[in-house]
C-alpha cells in the first residue's frame, strides 16, 4: 500500500485541497468539453485558455486571485471572438486567431510588468503551467460554486445547445434563438476554461476541456453518456494526476517532484489514444463504414 | 536603434516576416490558424528540453515542431482535426513543464522563448535563420500549385491527383520549419500572430493570390519593424507590439475593405493606409 501511496499522502492539506478542486473541475469541464467538442469549437476553447494567460498575469499584478483574472479574460475574450463573427463558420478560425494573438501580446506585457515591478519570478511558469497544489482550501467552496453553476447553465440549455449543435437552422426553425445560445455557450466555456487553468495552467487546461471530451466522445455517440463519461475520465487523470505527482516527489533526477500537470496531461492523452486505436480496431472488424466514424469525432 | 548590435535582429526579423507572411496567407487560406498555433507551441517544449539536454536552442526547436506536426498529421487521419490539434499540442506543452521543472534555466530564459526578445539574436542565429528560409520559401514554389489547389477545392484537387493527406502533411512540415526559422526571435507564442494577423488582413484586401501574399510580406515587414523599434524604445517586450500591430492590421484591413466595398471603390486603392505603425 505505502508503495503506491507515498507516506503521508491523505493527511496532507493540500492534497485534499487539490483533489476536491480536481474532482470539481473535472466534472464541470467533462461535460463543457462534450459540448466543445460537438460544436467544433476546440480552437475557441484553446484560445480562451491562452486568453487566460493575461487575466491571470493582470491578477498577479493586482494581487487578487488568478481566478479572478481568469474569468474575467476569458469572458471578455468570448465577446471579443462573437463581436468579430466567431459564429460563420468561415471567419471562425481567423477570427479567434486575431483576439488570441492580440490576448498573447498583452499577456506578454503584463507577465513583464509582473516580474519586473515584484521579486518573485515564478508568476510565469505558475500561471502558464499551473499547480494544484497551490489551490489554497479557501478557493475551493469558490471553485465548487463556480463549477456548479456551470454545470446549471449547461442543464438549463442542455435541448437547445445540443440541437443548434447539430443543426443550426433546424433549430431556428424550432424557435431557439441561436446566437443568444451561442454567446451564452461560449461565456460558460470561458468559465470552464477559467477553472481547468487552475488546475493544469493556462496552457494546458484545453487537455482537460477537450481531451476527456474527445475521448468519450469515441465511446459513445449519446451526448449524456459521453458527459458522465468525460467527466469520469478526467476525474481519473486528474485524481492519479495528484497521487503520482505527490509520489514523484522520490524519482528521479532531482527528487522534488514532477509537475502535477504533466502526468494529469499525459494521462488524458494516453487514454485518447487507446480509446481511438480500440474504436478503430473494433470498427474494422466489425466493418462499419468509415464516414460515421468520423463524424464521431 | 540602428547601433552595430542591433544588425543581427533586424536582419533575423526581416527574414522572419517574409516567410511568416508567405506561409501565414496559406494558413489563412486552408483556415489553419490552430495548426499555425499549435506547431510553435509544440517547439516551445523543445526548447526547454534542448536546454536540459545542453543542445543546441534551434536543433530542440526543430526537433519538436516537426514532431508536434507529425503528429497531428497522424492523429488527423482519424478523428476530428481541431480535437487532434488541440491534444498535441498539450502532450508536448506537458512535457515542456516538465522539462522546465528538471531544469535550472531561469523564468527569464523561459520568458524569452515564449515571448520573444530583441537583443539575444546572434550572427550564427542569422545564418541558420536564414538557410532555412531559403528552403521554405523553395518548398512553397515547389508546393504552390497543390498547395492552392487543395486549399481552395479540394474535391478538384483530388480529381487532378493531388493527394490530400499528403499536401496536408507537406503543409505541416512547412509550418514546422517557420517555426523553426522564427521562435528564437518573436517567440513561440507571437509567432502565431505573425502569420495569421498580417495575412488575414492581406485577405481581407485582395483575393488574388499574388497580390494577397505581397501585401501579407508587406503588412509582417511593417509589424516587425515597427516592434523592434517601439521595444526598443520602450524597453517593453516585442511580442506585445507584434501581437498588437497584428491584430489592429487586421482589423484596420477590414475596416477599409468594408469602407471600399461601400463606396464601390477598388479595396487596393485603401490598402495603402494600412501599415500599422
Amino acid at each position: 500500500m505505502s508503495a503506491l501511496f507515498a507516506p503521508g499522502f491523505f493527511s496532507s492539506s493540500p492534497v485534499h485541497s487539490a483533489l476536491v478542486a480536481g474532482a470539481v473541475v473535472a466534472l464541470a469541464s467533462g461535460s463543457i468539453g462534450v459540448l466543445t467538442v460537438i460544436r467544433g469549437q476546440s480552437f475557441a476553447g484553446h484560445a480562451l485558455g491562452d486568453v487566460g494567460t493575461a487575466g491571470g498575469s493582470a491578477a498577479f499584478l493586482l494581487d487578487v486571485s488568478p481566478l479572478w483574472g481568469y474569468l474575467v479574460a476569458a469572458v471578455a475574450a468570448a465577446g471579443a471572438m462573437e463581436l468579430l463573427g466567431v459564429r460563420r463558420a468561415r471567419g471562425r478560425d481567423v477570427a479567434t486567431g486575431i483576439v488570441l494573438g492580440a490576448a498573447l501580446g498583452l499577456s506578454a506585457l503584463l507577465l513583464y510588468l509582473g516580474t519586473t515591478s515584484s521579486t518573485t519570478t515564478g508568476a510565469t511558469v505558475t500561471i502558464l503551467f499551473g499547480s494544484l497544489f497551490a489551490v489554497s482550501s479557501s478557493i475551493v467552496p469558490l471553485v465548487a460554486g463556480l463549477g456548479g453553476g456551470g454545470l446549471l447553465v449547461v442543464a438549463l440549455l442542455y435541448r437547445p445547445l445540443l440541437l443548434s449543435s447539430v443543426d443550426e437552422e433546424l433549430a431556428a426553425a424550432g424557435g431557439v434563438n441561436v446566437a443568444l445560445v451561442g454567446t451564452v455557450f461560449l461565456v460558460v466555456m470561458g468559465l470552464g476554461v477559467a477553472l481547468t487553468s487552475l488546475v493544469v495552467g493556462t496552457v494546458l487546461s484545453t487537455a482537460l476541456l477537450i481531451g476527456p471530451a474527445a475521448t468519450a466522445l469515441r465511446l459513445t455517440r449519446r451526448p449524456g453518456r459521453a458527459m458522465l463519461a468525460a467527466g469520469a475520465i478526467g476525474l481519473g487523470a486528474t485524481w492519479l494526476g495528484v497521487l503520482l505527482a505527490y509520489d514523484s516527489y522520490a524519482w528521479p533526477p532531482y527528487h522534488h517532484g514532477w509537475p502535477v500537470s504533466f502526468f494529469v496531461v499525459t494521462l488524458i492523452f494516453l487514454a485518447y489514444v487507446v480509446t481511438d486505436a480500440v474504436a478503430w480496431s473494433r470498427s474494422r472488424r466489425a466493418l462499419r463504414p468509415a464516414p460515421e466514424l468520423e463524424a464521431a469525432g | 536603434m540602428f547601433a552595430s548590435f542591433m544588425t543581427d535582429t533586424w536582419l533575423a526579423a526581416t527574414i522572419v516576416a517574409v516567410i511568416a507572411g508567405v506561409v501565414g496567407f496559406f494558413v489563412v487560406l486552408r483556415g489553419s490558424s490552430f495548426v499555425a498555433h499549435a506547431v510553435p507551441k509544440s517547439a516551445f517544449a523543445g526548447a526547454a528540453g534542448a536546454a536540459l539536454v545542453g543542445v543546441s536552442t534551434l536543433a530542440g526547436l526543430g526537433v519538436f515542431a516537426l514532431l508536434g506536426a507529425l503528429t497531428i498529421g497522424w492523429l488527423g487521419r482519424r478523428g476530428r482535426h481541431d480535437v487532434v490539434t488541440a491534444l498535441s499540442i498539450v502532450l508536448m506543452l506537458g512535457m515542456g513543464a516538465l522539462f522546465l521543472s528538471w531544469s535550472s534555466e531561469y523564468a527569464a530564459e523561459t520568458y524569452a522563448l515564449l515571448f520573444g526578445q530583441i537583443l539575444g539574436v546572434s550572427r550564427s542565429d542569422v545564418v541558420v535563420t536564414a538557410v532555412l528560409a531559403a528552403v521554405t520559401l523553395l518548398a512553397v514554389a515547389v508546393l504552390f500549385r497543390p498547395l492552392l489547389l487543395s486549399s481552395t477545392m479540394p474535391e478538384v484537387a483530388e480529381a487532378h491527383g493531388v493527394s490530400r493527406t499528403r499536401v496536408e502533411l507537406a503543409f505541416l512540415v512547412l509550418v514546422a520549419l517557420v517555426t523553426t526559422t522564427a521562435v528564437p526571435v518573436v517567440g513561440t507564442l507571437l509567432m502565431f500572430s505573425l502569420m495569421v494577423g498580417p495575412a488575414a488582413a492581406a485577405r481581407a484586401l485582395s483575393r488574388r493570390p499574388s497580390v494577397a501574399i505581397g501585401l501579407a510580406v508587406a503588412i509582417a515587414l511593417a509589424t516587425v519593424w515597427g516592434s523592434i523599434a517601439a521595444a526598443f524604445v520602450t524597453n517593453w517586450p516585442i511580442g506585445f507590439f507584434v501581437g498588437t500591430f497584428a491584430a489592429f492590421a487586421f482589423v484596420a484591413a477590414r475596416v477599409a475593405s468594408a469602407t471600399a466595398r461601400h463606396r464601390q471603390r477598388p479595396p487596393a486603392a485603401a490598402g495603402l493606409a494600412l501599415e500599422p505603425s
